[in-house]
């Protein structure tokens, strides 16, 4: 009846797993006790779940990835400590069953359910804004993507008290994650999480794609968008086209774990490289769909910042595209001492070094931006800074490690750990905290502390330098990755000193929340007015803070590079003149039916992961029937009337007057 | 929606004509790889070379024929680019595949 | 109802940029899904191409193929590519008798398709030669099997899409739909020019 799913999958003897899960279950019963308290269902229901407002879906997929944050910090933490403490054969605290459950469920929560809800997130914020567009092309689709996104949030949340999460490392790599090798429910829970949230990924990518594509304002040609809507495009043209590697590789472990058959088995002709073959054809893209839109991040605050123009716009735009193209031909990289020939080496250690080359237009390109500039360094700017050299160290320590013959030195050490959290962190996190400060007066309407803004980012960036370098130094003595004990002890100080570090990036995060709980509480005073505290170039500013469900009353025209910025420098300046006349507005309408879509695939992959056929006949058959029901509802769009329009309008500049 | 504007989206032209000829085109060419390889009286390279090119041949025709794929609208330079970069892309990985594990198994035997 | 609403919206001239295109940027959004769609494919081919070769002692590909059983199924789906060539000149003639029929028509011929396929692999596994004998077999019956069930996906959507014409006829909803599921058509009848090309013939040789 229940499959393999029985009251002994969960692991009642592990007393870290109940802590967690007793607190995990404390504060949802404390949030939902709340917003039943204060009778905010239906207004979450309506407002948000249902939302198809693109603005809302951002804070959603960010919200989502801040917990997340917290929830894959901890994991780090805890191999920090395992490792500052399992030295010179003690055993620490974490069994090797568990150590290696946490390890995997780290670069997991991580990449999927942060990173990538972070750069989504802000992609649904700013995109449709930046191109003066109303919403995205398909914005049922959109409220979908989420939804499935949230399932593989669920999923993983799930395998920490039911049953386990998978001990194969992010990855999975065959044949340790068939069958034979990880007969449990781990690989499974990764294999559904990742596809269903998989699925929702692509849909946004071609989401985005067609609205950058199609949806673009007057005037706005290819070479007038900002260069974060740039960054998106290339993204998305990446997620279109890698994700489908993963869906296939995902599904041929699939088909090998729940089939039989042999694709990456050991026996029978199964070829165990190709799994890593493939799966890093499409892991080398998804470092750059990560990477780029925190390029995009940085060069919109530079820009803004130093009241310059971004220099060199044309070449950014093109190392952009050169980058996402050559992103394409140097997955090997990631697996050079597999045993190909020293001319397939080759190749992809060569191409692997020539995305320097791009990559340092942009670093010159910002720099050359901020040169005889009036730099303000507020938060965003910080970030930026700090990116810019830890992204070019670690950049630089990526092109040692695509040098074949050092590679074989350094493969599976912690130099790669160390590599890799140096422009993840150094890259993608400062950059996705940089857009969150930017951005976040947009979302909601009010700036946040500058204060605990800057501490946030000193204890980032300290606590970085402080947790990593002692791993690139530990690495030059044979330091591997993922070791739950060791016997050399001395390499415990430096271990310990990487320990500090975690607990110093422990404050920086602690500092975001902060950050958040004291803007919120001061929010009266930091109110944005205007639409435009930084004094911004692009066409988001150019609304108000938050923009009405419609973003623009009337759809602006543009006419250059950053043109809401030329349009302020006319003489005169730029008025936020009430029109005279207003019209209906076309919008799409809430819809219930991604949120129950999504919510069959939850059942559809927790019966499949614990093989309850009955359950996931039944979530498939759901899943069929809501999307029938979508494709026969007629009911899909709406008219803002032009009455409403103008009130909403009216509201903002009497705000406006009393600011001025 | 007006019968004009499904006529300039680039992917409903297309005549009774066009779709013949492409039928056509494309049982002769079936044909022949097929009639190649049931002979088989080439040598396995020539033959292959055959398969191969009537494949990517009638693929041609079916994507001009069938699905209107041209670069003369916006629409079309926009979605036949997509489709051009995801040939070379999806060459790159295909390719790629087999020549990296190709080397794998000289390098293993 | 949604043709209204869109009409009286293009009578805006300000905002018409967003909206009017609507049918059209569906179009665009489905033919990038097949771009995706096409990945998929093109990574299936790289794994039936590496492991081609490794039957495990089990059949070869020249033991199993069945050329000219094959290649009924090849014209049973080109022809019904044909078919829906008709469909779409009769939408855009206007005339929802025929693109009914057209419909129909191509649906029974990608239901003989899928039931020749069905065959060849009951056929197969009942020989003992299943998806688990080997890694080449593995790697045919996913290749192979991924195409057959769009296909049938398509099958259901082309019974959806006449369901949803004779109820409502060809309007602005249906109308793209239709299009897309002829572009979607297409595409696998390509996909199956390669599957014919680099999976059989070859294999067969």
């Amino acid at each position: 009846m229940f499959g393999k799913l029985s009251l002994d999958s969960i692991p009642y003897h592990e007393p870290i797993i109940m802590v967690t899960a007793a607190v995990i279950g404390i504060v949802g019963a404390l949030i939902v006790g709340l917003i039943t308290y204060y009778r905010k269902w239906g207004y979450l229901w309506s407002e948000w779940i249902t939302s198809i407002d693109h603005k809302k879906i951002g804070v959603m997929y960010f919200l989502v990835a801040l917990v997340m944050l917290i929830r894959g910090f901890a994991d780090a933490i805890m191999m920090r400590t395992q490792q500052a403490i399992a030295a010179g054969g003690a055993e620490g605290y974490l069994p090797p069953e568990h150590y290696d459950q946490i390890f995997t469920a780290h670069g997991v929560i991580m990449i999927f359910f942060v990173a990538m809800p972070m750069v989504i997130g802000l992609m649904n914020l700013v995109v449709p804004l930046q191109i003066g567009a109303r919403d995205v092309a398909f914005p049922f689709m959109n409220n979908l993507s989420f939804w499935l996104f949230a399932v593989g949030v669920i999923l993983v949340n799930m395998s920490l008290v039911i049953g386990e999460f998978a001990k194969t490392g992010w990855l999975a790599y065959a044949p340790l994650s068939e069958l034979k090798y990880s007969p449990g429910v781990g690989v499974d829970y990764w294999i559904w999480a990742l596809q269903i949230s998989g699925i929702g990924t692509t849909l946004t990518g071609i989401n985005f794609f067609v609205t950058i594509l199609k949806m673009r304002t007057k005037g706005m040609s290819l070479f007038r968008m900002p260069i974060f809507t740039w960054t998106a495009l290339c993204t998305n043209v990446l997620i279109i086209l890698s994700f489908p590697i993963l869906t296939v590789t995902i599904a041929l472990l699939t088909l090998d774990r729940y089939l039989g058959m042999h694709f990456f088995t050991n026996d029978m002709g199964g070829s165990q490289m190709m799994y890593v073959n493939l799966i890093w054809a499409w892991g080398h893209p998804e470092v750059y769909i990560l990477i780029l839109p925190a390029f995009g991040v940085f060069s919109e605050v530079i820009a803004t910042f130093t009241k310059k123009r971004l220099f060199g716009y044309k070449t950014m735009v093109w190392a952009t595209v050169v980058i996402a193209f050559l992103s394409f031909t140097v997955w090997l990289h990631h697996f050079f001492t597999m045993g190909a020939g020293a001319d397939v080496n080759s190749f992809f250690g060569i191409a692997t070094m020539i995305i320097a080359i791009p990559t340092g237009v942009k670093i010159f390109n910002w720099l050359f931006t901020m040169y005889r500039g009036r730099i303000q360094f507020t938060t965003p700017v910080l970030w930026t800074i700090g990116f810019i050299i830890t992204f070019t160290l670690g950049g630089m320590t990526g092109v040692m490690l695509a040098v074949p013959g050092a590679n074989f030195v350094l493969h599976n050490t912690l130099f790669v750990i160390a590599h890799f959290h140096n422009v993840i962190i150094g890259g993608v996190v400062f950059g996705m905290m940089a857009g969150f400060t930017y951005w976040f007066p947009k979302a909601f309407g009010f700036t946040l502390s500058e204060k605990w803004g800057k501490r946030s980012f000193w204890c980032w960036l300290i606590g970085f330098y402080v947790a990593f370098m002692p791993l690139y130094a530990l690495s030059f003595f044979g330091a591997m990755r993922r070791m739950q004990s060791y016997e050399q002890t001395e390499w415990q100080p430096l271990m310990i000193v990487a320990w500090f570090g975690a607990v110093i990036i422990a404050c920086g995060i602690a500092c975001i929340v902060i950050q958040l709980v004291v803007s919120i509480r001061d929010r009266e005073k930091n109110r944005d007015l205007t639409g435009d505290p930084w004094d911004g170039r692009t066409l988001e500013w150019s609304t108000s803070s938050p923009p009405p469900n419609y973003n623009f009353a009337y759809l602006p025209d543009v006419a250059s590079i950053d043109s809401y910025w030329e349009m302020k420098q006319q003489p005169g300046g730029f008025k936020r003149e009430l029109a005279t006349k207003f019209e209906d507005i076309h919008m799409p309408r809430n819809t219930a039916e991604g949120p129950i879509l999504s919510l069959f695939a939850l059942l559809f992959g927790f019966a499949l992961i614990w093989h309850i056929w009955w359950l996931a006949g039944l979530g498939a058959i759901g899943m069929f029937v809501t999307f029938m029901f979508r494709i026969f509802n007629n009911d899909t769009d709406y008219h803002v009337s032009a009455a409403e329009v103008e009130k909403t309008e009216r509201e903002y500049h009497k705000r406006l007057e009393i600011q001025a | 929606m007006n019968d004009s504007h499904t006529s300039h989206d680039g992917t409903s032209h297309g005549s009774h004509k066009s779709y013949t000829v492409g039928l056509i085109l494309s049982i002769a060419l079936t044909l022949a790889a097929f009639g190649v390889v049931m002979l088989g009286k080439f040598s396995i390279l020539a033959t292959a070379i055959t398969v191969i090119v009537t494949a990517v041949v009638q693929v041609l025709v079916q994507l001009i024929l069938f699905m209107h794929l041209e670069f003369r609208t916006q629409q079309g330079r926009e979605s036949g680019g997509f489709f051009v970069f995801t040939a070379v892309i999806i060459g790159l990985i295909v390719g790629g595949s087999l020549w990296i594990m190709h080397h794998l198994r000289l390098n293993l035997m | 109802m949604a043709t209204d609403t869109i009409k009286q919206h293009d009578a805006h001239a300000h905002d018409g940029h967003e909206h009017h295109d609507a049918g059209a940027m569906k179009i665009f959004g489905f033919w990038i899904y097949l771009m995706s769609d096409l990945v998929i494919f093109g990574t299936l081919f790289a794994t039936f191409g590496v492991l081609a070769n490794a039957t495990a002692g089990g059949p070869t590909s020249q033991e199993i193929f069945e050329l000219p059983f094959v290649l009924v199924e090849t014209f049973l789906l080109l022809i019904s590519s044909f078919t829906f060539g008709l469909a779409v000149l009769a939408q855009n003639a206007g005339d929802r008798g025929a693109v009914l029929k057209w419909l129909a028509v191509t649906f029974l011929l990608g239901f003989g398709f899928v039931a020749m396929e069905v065959y060849e692999f009951h056929n197969l596994i009942a020989e003992g030669y299943g998806p688990d004998r080997s890694a080449f077999l593995s790697a045919f019956f996913t290749l192979v099997g991924t195409h057959g069930l769009h296909v049938t996906f398509g099958l259901i959507w082309i019974a959806i899409m006449f369901f949803q014409i004779s109820k409502r006829g060809l309007d602005s909803v249906t109308k793209p739909r239709m299009l897309c599921l002829s572009l979607f058509w297409h595409f696998l009848d390509i996909v199956w020019i390669c599957v014919f090309s680099f999976v059989y013939l070859i294999g067969a040789m």
